[in-house]
């Protein structure tokens, strides 16, 4: 268990290897991002700048959604705050990958964080994965992509109407749905997973348009598997 | 306000907020010694999120993506192949789209 963290060059490139499909899928989605940004009257400066530094597709969807002119600050922050908080459950699960990096370089790789990059470093945690390297590795080509495939999205934006449910757009939720198998870890997933999708379908329908659904589902599974445990005396 | 100037405001401040998101939740349990329940409760972390993002998607979508989730996730059961199982999915999605 305590292995010391290392950060290799092999590491690194196989993240990238594995960071390639995930550009692809969520190429559509980038793409999407792009095009309701343009929609919004942006720039394609203003676009790049937000895909840059805000890097959170759905949180930006849920801003653009509600966009006024002059543009809503305090509406936009907040959607942000929604929508980005499960990041602050995120980054902890990755800590003892982190604790292995000096501060600066530390807290570079947190800015990075999203979900998919999370999850295949976190199944590579779980698998005695000490490479941190790996997590760098896809995440940089996935900021990449991210920038190209919104930027692309923007500028075709005059030129192309794809419909909402046109199958392509299938491809974000698909590397979701393909990211929760290797995350299954036997019976004991079953009742925290069927609560976190009963919470989250709840809270949606609740409060619509912001992703509490996604806080609170992910909450109460958490809970749920965390009592369960404690009842058991073999644990 | 100027619209461009507003529009940088805004752009900032949510990329300070998801900033302190990213950072702040690693930051604050850094702090803190995690107690066993809290560790257990961290480690059904990973599916519970996913499960929450992916259910309610399904449940408010187009019929067809059942057939495309299911077809994603018999994919990445049998290869484990993360590019393989979107392509399928979606390629699965574009089969029911075009007959």
């Amino acid at each position: 268990m305590e292995a010391p963290i290392i950060f290799t060059r092999a590491g690194f490139w196989r993240g990238v290897r594995r960071s390639l499909p995930l550009v692809a899928g969520l190429a559509p989605f980038g793409f999407v991002v792009g095009l309701i940004t343009q929609h919004h009257g942006l720039s394609l400066l203003q676009c790049m700048t937000m895909n840059a530094l805000i890097y959170a597709g759905a949180a930006q969807l849920v801003a653009l959604a509600n966009w006024t002119h002059p543009a809503p600050i305090l509406a936009a922050a907040f959607a942000a705050l929604v929508v980005n908080l499960r990041f602050a459950l995120m980054g902890p699960v990755l800590a003892p990958w982190l604790e292995g990096l000096k501060p600066v370089p530390r807290y570079l790789c947190l800015a990075l964080l999203v979900d998919h990059p999370w999850a295949i470093s976190v199944t590579d945690m779980r698998n005695g994965g000490r490479d941190m390297a790996l997590y760098v590795g896809i995440s940089l080509p996935l900021w990449l992509g991210w920038m190209c495939t919104t930027s692309a999205g923007f500028l075709s934006a005059d030129t192309l109407n794809l419909p909402p449910n046109h199958p392509l757009f299938f491809g974000a939720l698909a590397a979701f749905i393909a990211l929760l198998v290797p995350l299954w870890r036997g019976k004991r997933d079953a009742l925290p997973w069927l609560v976190a999708g009963g919470m989250a379908l709840l809270v949606a329908h609740i409060i619509p348009h912001t992703s509490w659904y996604i806080v609170a589902g992910a909450v109460g599974g958490c809970l749920t598997g965390a009592a369960l445990e404690g009842r058991d005396p073999h644990e | 306000m100027s619209d461009s100037i507003s529009i940088y405001a805004a752009i900032a401040a949510m990329a300070l907020v998801t900033l302190a998101c990213r950072c702040g939740g690693y930051f604050l349990f850094s702090r803190i010694t995690p107690s066993p329940t809290l560790r257990r409760a961290l480690a059904y972390l990973p599916g519970c999120i996913f499960t929450a993002y992916v259910v309610p998607a399904l449940v408010n979508g187009p019929p067809q993506n059942w057939g495309g989730a299911a077809v994603t996730m018999a994919m990445m059961a049998k290869t484990r192949n993360l590019g393989l199982s979107i392509a399928a999915g979606v390629g699965s999605l574009f089969i029911i789209h075009f007959i």
